[in-house]
């Protein structure tokens, strides 16, 4: 008999939950209907009665080509937004042809090098018509600027262009490590997008602050939580120091969470995050905007639960933690493929992860209601719990100097790292069991069939930067780069000077080693 | 360096994360294992070049190599560093590796010269026990 019930963070939690365990709840103050402050039960009045979540899966691979294709496949099945998988050269800011990338163009997403690749990658899909969001860090300002040119390719003016950068550089410092400058010029940068958008792209979402990545490098629940929104204090908070309106560009600001196993824990973690981020812009920005004050969030069910072993049963995990991010109250939602433990998901993987947000919107009925779990003595304990340790976490950062000096000391970093060497032990002990991986365990599987990224696509994307490069003005190249040299060191904002490079067919690479040779490369320490 | 001498030496490992991958989390994992199991550890750190982690191998004279690669360009990089080890009259230090690495690239990372790869679900245990079973100190 099982004698330790704890959450999947290792939170211990009681045989049973009763009304003296939220005797301090206040409806009002603490919870409050859907669509009002402090947004606890849900950002809009009616939920999802009014409108489903989007449906967003993440998809890119190999050369933009195919991935055209794919957009347009997923679309064609009822998928109502782009997300946008880059490869690791793209992700560091390297074009195809460099040596460093050698081996890794297209294998993890698209590969993008110059506009012409974005061109094709958007080829037929109306910017006006599909929001996008592109999971793009270190090099975020670079194919922002590309994105927006195609859009005045495509003649759709740059206020009716909508989606998503995830431009949230301080986690790449936590977690998944795509930085590019060091910690102050990456804020710099960040800034600068910001300031540029409001102006200039109002439906942009210029920051997506997520804890996805902290999540899935191991933290826990609690660390995921108070590291997102101390990372979102920051961005504001430079913003602010730039001279900017909490007003003018908050609403702009989007989260993204992780759903990991487990179900519970999961639904309260996004209910805190709501209630403590319209406190936070309230209390601390003193902003009483509505807007300001909404986490809106993007959920992604958790990669790194998913099992190598008896792959199938990731549909279930899927599902369960899909249901956690509805239930919590999601705007929009990925769903994993069961294969990501192999490979990039075939298309008929990543129709059955579509397929588990459909059912899930038209069969189960949870959409009927708005936070249909409020007032469950179990959920709302712990959603108090979970804001009263992110606070204590918030606060620790907030002595540190705020989240930028805590990176520079390496605390978020060691935190999340405790966290993951802990739970591989509890794994490794059975503490914790994972079925199919250390209980109820088959005997060797079946081989699956993968998706297999060709070798070719490296020698392919390398001719056509040969062939852009070949065909471009080499003065409007170098004139265009040094304006945004001059941009960068100078202090103007490098939004406008970058679509300049873009427009004369600068390579990622060449706009990426400017800025570099200005604000220094960022390297990673490290430590483990 | 006499037998006896070596024999008391630590294991000295290479931890590396070659390329352009930022998945760190089991690379740390294993690095940390293989520490609190008394093996000396050095880590790389992340987006190394092939050449930069044969280089560190050398000069920290290490009795093996772990890689880490969750993006995908196992089979070019393991078989670049295998190229470079070979170059460098290195083959002695033994190379093992982990990461998301389908079972059909098995015989081509064996011809790469890895001596065992580590998939998804390993424990910690298993990968310390194979490393102190093959891997011999002073090798």
């Amino acid at each position: 008999m099982k004698n330790k019930f704890t959450t999947i963070s290792s939170v211990p939690i009681k045989p049973l939950y009763k009304p003296e365990d939220i005797k301090t709840l206040n409806y009002d103050r603490d919870l409050n209907d859907p669509g009002h402050f402090p947004f606890t039960r849900g950002i809009h009045e009616t939920m999802y009665r009014g409108r489903l979540w989007t449906m967003r899966l993440f998809s890119g691979f190999g050369t933009p080509e195919e991935t055209n294709k794919r957009f347009k496949f997923l679309l064609e099945h009822g998928q109502t937004g782009l997300s946008v998988a880059f490869d690791f050269p793209t992700l560091m800011g390297i074009d195809a042809d460099q040596e460093r990338a050698a081996g890794e163009v297209g294998k993890c997403g698209v590969n993008i090098s110059t506009l012409q690749d974005m061109e094709i990658l958007f080829d037929g899909i109306p910017l006006d018509k599909v929001t996008t969001s592109m999971t793009i860090n270190g090099p975020a300002a670079v194919l922002l600027a590309m994105y927006l040119v195609v859009a005045e390719k495509q003649k759709v003016p740059w206020s009716q262009v909508g989606g998503t950068v995830q431009n949230d550089v301080l986690k790449e410092f936590i977690a998944q490590n795509s930085y590019a400058f060091p910690p102050d010029p990456s804020m710099r940068v960040v800034v600068d997008m910001i300031e540029f958008c409001t102006k200039e792209v109002p439906k942009w979402n210029t920051v997506s602050i997520s804890g996805y990545h902290i999540r899935e490098a191991g933290s826990t629940a609690v660390q995921e939580l108070a590291f997102t929104l101390a990372d979102g204090i920051a961005y504001v908070q430079a913003c602010v120091e730039r001279g900017m309106k909490v007003d003018d560009f908050a609403p702009r600001l989007s989260f993204f969470f992780d759903a990991h196993n487990d179900f519970f824990e999961e639904i309260a973690k996004f209910r805190a995050a709501r209630r403590m981020w319209a406190k936070i812009m309230k209390e601390r920005f003193g902003t009483t905007n509505s807007r300001s004050t909404m986490l809106r969030f993007h959920t992604q069910t958790a990669g790194c639960s998913l099992t190598a072993q008896q792959p199938y049963n990731n549909v279930v995990r899927t599902t369960i933690q899909a249901l956690a991010a509805v239930m919590g109250g999601t705007q929009s939602l990925h769903t994993n493929a069961w294969d990501e433990t192999l490979a990039l998901p075939t298309e008929q993987a990543a129709m059955t992860a579509l397929r588990t947000q459909q059912i899930i919107a038209n069969e189960s009925g949870v959409i009927n209601t708005a936070d249909p779990l409020a007032g469950s003595y179990f959920v709302e304990a712990l959603t108090d719990q979970m804001e009263k340790e992110a606070y204590a976490y918030i606060e620790k950062i907030d002595k540190m100097g705020g989240m930028v000096q805590a990176v520079k000391a390496g605390y978020p970093q060691r935190e999340t790292a405790d966290a993951s060497y802990r739970y591989q032990q509890q794994i490794d002990s059975k503490e914790k069991i994972i079925v199919g991986v250390n209980e109820f365990k088959t005997g060797k599987e079946p081989p699956m069939e993968t998706l297999k990224i060709s070798d070719s696509i490296h020698t392919f994307q390398t001719k056509k930067i040969a062939a852009v490069k070949k065909k471009r003005n080499p003065h409007k190249v170098s004139d265009t780069l040094s304006a945004l040299k001059t941009a960068a060191k100078g202090g103007k904002n490098i939004m406008p000077p970058l679509c300049d490079c873009v427009r004369a067919y600068c390579t990622l690479n060449e706009m990426m080693e400017t800025l570099k040779g200005v604000f220094g490369e960022y390297h990673d320490p490290g430590i483990f | 360096m006499t037998r006896e001498s070596s024999k008391k030496r630590p294991l000295r490992i290479l931890i590396g994360k070659p390329g352009l991958d930022g998945h760190d989390r089991g690379v740390k994992v294993i690095a940390r294992a293989l520490r609190d199991a008394g093996c000396e550890v050095v880590y790389t750190g992340l987006h190394q070049t092939p050449e930069a982690v044969v280089a560190t191998a050398i000069q920290e004279d290490v009795d093996a190599i772990g890689l880490s690669i969750l993006s995908g360009a196992h089979n070019f990089l393991f078989q670049r560093i295998h190229e470079l080890l070979k170059e460098k009259g290195a083959t002695d230090i033994m190379v093992f590796g982990g990461g998301i690495i389908p079972e059909e690239d098995m015989p081509k990372l064996k011809k790469a010269g890895v001596a065992k790869v580590f998939l998804p679900g390993a424990t910690t245990e298993e990968v310390v026990q194979w490393v102190k079973n093959n891997i011999k100190a002073g090798g």
